[in-house]
C-alpha cells in the first residue's frame, strides 16, 4: 500500500503525474473508458485508488463515464476522467450537465490528431474549441493546458482546486506528447499541498436554496443524505433548484453561472510571461507547443529580434485583457499550437486592429519546431 | 409520517412530495403518477429513513417523477439514470438508489446502460414506466411499441418488433425483475418493497397507459386500456422470461420472473481490494 503522496523525487510519464496530481489532490472517484492515448491515467488511478479507499470503475463507454462522475461527485466526494478525442466528444451532453448543475469535476483530455478517430497515438491541440464550446448553449467552464509531466502534477491539483471553489467542470487539456513523456517530477509533501474543501451549506435545512450564490457566486453544496432534499434538475431552475420555464428565469441562472467565472478573471487565469518587459513579437502558446515557443524565443534574440512568450496555463477563461493590453504597445502575435488554427482566433478577436496576428500550426501527428516559429517570424515581420 | 393536526387531512405520503411543486405535469388518464405513489408508498413501507434514498430519473414523462420526490433527486439527461445511479451507489453504498424512467429513455437511448448495470449486479433498484411509446416528446415510436402498432413516426404501422424487457434483464444478469401493470398497485408497491430490500440490481417493468399520444393513435379508450391490464394479464410467478412477450390478445404474463442472491460490484471491489 503507497501513500496518499508519493513525496520525493520521480522520473514519470504526464499520464501518470496526472493520476498522481488527482490521488494527491483527495480525488476518491474516478470513472472511465480506455483510449488511447489517455489509458494509462486510468490504469494508474485503477491501481492507486485503492490505497486511498476511493473506487475506480470502468464503465461502458465515456457517456457513461462522465455521467458517472457527476452522480459520484453529490455524494460529497472528488471525481474525475480521463479521455481523448473521440471520448470527449461522446462526454459532451454530459458536460453541459455538468455546468448547469454546478456539479465539480476534472475531465482529462489527452488530445490526439483528429477529427473521427485520427491519429490515435499521435498528439495534437485541436480540441481546443470543443473544450470551450463542445455542449450546446451558451456557458462558461474552466481549462487549463500542462506543459510537461511535473504540470500534470501539479495542474491536476489545480484543477481540482478550481473545480471545488467554482463548482464547475475543469478540463485538464493535455496533449499525447506531455502524456506520454516521461522526465522528473518533484512530488511535495503532503502538507505543502494545498486542497480546496468543498463549502456546504450551513443553517436550516428547510430553508435551504441550493443554487443560492454564496461567496464569488457560488452556492454551498450539500451530500445526499445529508439530509437536505435537494432536487438537481438539467432543466432551466430557480434558486430552489426547482425548473422554471420562463425568460427570466434562464436570464438569472444564466447571468449567475457565466459570472460567477467572469467576475473572478483574475484568481482563475494564469499564464507565464518570458521575456515579454521589452518584446516587438509576442508568441502565444500552450501545452506542448509552449516548450517550442521557449527555444523559439532564445533563437530570436539570439538573432537581435525581440521576441517574448505569453504562456497561457489556463485557456478558458481566455485571457482577453492581456492580449488586449499587449497589442496596443506590440508589433504582433504569432500563436503557435497543433491545429489549423483554434487559439490564434482568439488572439485575433482580443488584437484586433491594434495589431496582426499570425498562426504556426500544422494539422498534428508531430511537434511543431522552433525554425518553424522563426520561418514565420521572419517573413511576417 | 407527517403528524396531522386535528381535523387537518393530510395525505399520507405528503412527506414524500414536494407539495409546492403541484401541479405535476401528467395529463389525466396518464398512469405515471400512479407508479410514482406506488414507489413512494414503498419507500414508505422499507421503513428506512428517507435520508439514506436517492432518486434518479432520465428524459420523458415518466422521467419527471425525481422532480416530485421529497428526496435528494436528480433530473438528468435522457437515457443516463442509470450511470448517474452507478455514480452514487459506487461513491457511497450506504445509498438506496431508485431510477425511475421511461421505456424509451431506459432502452431506446439508455439500453447500453441497462445492460450493464444488470451485467454488474449493480445494487440499484430500476423501475420502468412502459407506456409502449414516446410520451413527452408527442408519441413516437419506441423500443416497447408493439408491432404493427401506430405512432407519430410510424403512421402506417410499426415495422419493427419490439423488446421483451424481463428477459432482456434476466439475460443481462438482473437478479431481481418483476412486471406489473400500474392497476395491480399492491403487488406492484410489494414488488418495489421487494426490489429496494433486494440485494443486487432489480427491475420492474410497469405498464402503463398513455391515453393522449399511445391511445388515442392506436382507438384504444382509458378505460380499456385498464380493462385490458385488469382482464388480459395472467399472473404467474417464476413464469420463463423467454415467453413473456407482450401481446394482449393472448394474455400479458405479469409477475417476479427471478429472485437470486448474488454479491454486488460494491462488495466485490472492496474484496479485491483487499486481495491486493
Ligand atoms: C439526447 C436527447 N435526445 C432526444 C431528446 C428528446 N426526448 C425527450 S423525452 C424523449 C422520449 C421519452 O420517452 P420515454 O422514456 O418512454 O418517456 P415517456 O415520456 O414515455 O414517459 C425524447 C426522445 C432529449 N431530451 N435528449
Ligand atoms: S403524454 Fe402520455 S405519458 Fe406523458 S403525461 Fe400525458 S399521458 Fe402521461
Ligand atoms: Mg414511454
Amino acid at each position: 500500500m503507497e501513500p496518499k503522496v508519493l513525496t520525493g523525487e520521480h522520473f514519470i510519464n504526464g499520464d501518470i503525474a496526472c493520476a498522481e496530481g488527482a490521488i494527491a489532490a483527495g480525488c476518491t472517484f474516478f470513472g472511465a473508458y480506455p483510449i488511447t492515448p489517455a489509458t494509462e491515467v486510468a490504469e494508474r488511478m485503477s491501481e492507486r485508488l485503492p490505497d486511498v479507499c476511493g473506487i475506480f470503475i470502468q464503465m461502458e463507454d465515456e457517456i457513461a463515464a462522465m455521467t458517472s462522475i457527476l452522480g459520484a461527485a453529490w455524494t460529497g466526494v472528488k471525481t474525475m476522467t480521463a479521455t481523448s478525442g473521440p471520448g470527449f466528444s461522446l462526454m459532451m451532453e454530459t458536460v453541459g450537465l455538468a455546468v448547469v448543475t454546478e456539479t465539480p469535476c476534472v475531465v482529462v483530455n489527452v488530445q490526439r490528431g483528429g477529427p473521427s478517430t485520427g491519429l490515435p497515438t499521435m498528439g495534437a491541440q485541436a480540441d481546443m474549441m470543443q473544450a470551450k464550446w463542445g455542449s450546446h448553449g451558451d456557458y462558461e467552464i474552466i481549462a487549463i493546458a500542462p506543459s510537461s509531466p511535473q504540470e500534470m502534477f501539479d495542474l491536476t491539483i489545480e484543477a481540482f482546486n478550481l473545480s471545488e471553489k467554482y463548482r464547475v467542470p475543469v478540463f485538464i487539456m493535455s496533449d499525447e506528447v506531455v502524456g506520454h513523456m516521461s522526465e522528473k517530477v518533484l512530488i511535495p509533501e503532503a502538507k505543502e499541498i494545498k486542497t480546496v474543501a468543498r463549502i456546504k451549506p450551513k443553517g436550516r435545512k428547510d430553508q435551504f436554496k441550493p443554487y443560492q450564490p454564496g461567496e464569488n457566486g457560488v452556492p454551498p453544496m450539500p451530500a445526499i443524505g445529508d439530509g437536505y432534499n435537494v432536487h438537481v434538475t438539467g432543466l432551466t431552475h430557480d434558486e430552489q433548484g426547482y425548473p422554471v420555464m420562463s425568460v427570466d428565469t434562464q436570464k438569472d441562472m444564466m447571468n449567475r453561472l457565466l459570472s460567477k467565472i467572469r467576475d473572478n478573471l483574475d484568481d482563475i487565469i494564469r499564464t507565464e510571461e518570458y521575456l515579454l518587459d521589452d518584446a516587438d513579437i509576442v508568441i502565444v502558446s500552450y501545452g506542448v507547443s509552449a516548450r517550442t515557443a521557449f527555444t523559439a524565443v532564445d533563437m530570436a534574440r539570439q538573432m537581435g529580434i525581440r521576441v517574448g512568450l505569453l504562456r497561457l496555463i489556463t485557456v478558458w477563461p481566455f485571457p482577453e485583457e492581456m492580449i488586449r493590453d499587449l497589442s496596443k504597445r506590440v508589433k504582433g502575435f504569432v500563436t503557435v499550437e497543433i491545429n489549423m488554427g483554434q487559439i490564434s482566433r482568439e488572439v485575433q478577436r482580443c488584437a484586433g486592429a491594434n495589431a496582426p496576428s499570425y498562426l504556426v500550426g500544422h494539422a498534428g501527428g508531430t511537434v511543431i519546431t522552433p525554425d518553424e516559429v522563426i520561418h514565420l517570424i521572419k517573413e511576417a515581420f | 409520517m407527517a403528524k396531522a393536526k386535528a381535523n387537518q387531512k393530510v395525505h399520507p405520503l405528503e412527506e414524500l412530495i414536494r407539495t409546492e411543486r403541484l401541479p405535476h405535469i401528467w395529463c389525466s388518464g396518464c398512469g405515471v403518477g400512479t407508479v410514482f405513489s406506488a414507489c413512494l408508498a414503498a419507500i414508505q413501507e422499507t421503513g428506512i429513513d428517507h435520508k439514506k434514498f436517492s432518486m434518479v430519473s432520465g428524459i420523458g414523462c415518466s422521467g419527471r417523477g425525481a422532480g416530485y420526490v421529497k428526496l435528494d433527486s436528480f433530473h438528468t439527461t435522457h437515457g443516463r439514470s442509470i450511470p448517474f445511479a452507478t455514480g452514487i451507489k459506487m461513491a457511497n453504498p450506504s445509498l438506496n438508489v431508485i431510477v425511475f424512467s421511461g421505456d424509451g429513455d431506459l432502452f431506446a437511448i439508455g439500453g447500453n446502460h441497462f445492460i450493464h448495470a444488470a451485467r454488474r449486479n449493480m445494487d440499484i433498484t430500476v423501475i420502468c414506466i412502459n407506456n409502449f411509446i414516446y410520451g413527452m416528446t408527442g408519441g413516437q415510436v419506441a423500443a416497447t411499441t408493439p408491432h404493427m402498432d401506430r405512432s407519430a413516426t410510424t403512421p402506417y404501422g410499426n415495422p419493427e418488433m419490439p423488446f421483451n424487457l424481463p428477459l432482456m434483464a434476466y439475460a443481462s444478469g438482473a437478479t431481481y425483475v418483476a412486471r406489473w401493470t400500474m392497476i395491480h398497485s399492491r403487488d406492484l408497491t410489494d414488488s418495489f418493497v421487494e426490489a429496494i430490500n433486494h440485494r443486487g440490481f432489480s427491475f420492474i417493468e410497469v405498464l402503463s397507459p398513455c391515453p393522449i399520444n399511445y391511445g388515442r393513435r392506436n382507438k384504444i379508450k382509458s378505460l380499456d386500456m385498464l380493462k385490458l391490464f385488469a382482464d388480459n394479464t395472467i399472473i404467474k410467478n417464476n413464469a420463463d422470461p423467454a415467453e413473456l412477450d407482450i401481446d394482449f390478445k393472448k394474455g400479458v404474463v405479469l409477475g417476479k420472473f427471478v429472485d437470486i442472491d448474488k454479491p454486488t460490484p460494491d462488495e466485490n471491489y472492496e474484496k479485491v481490494c483487499m486481495m491486493r
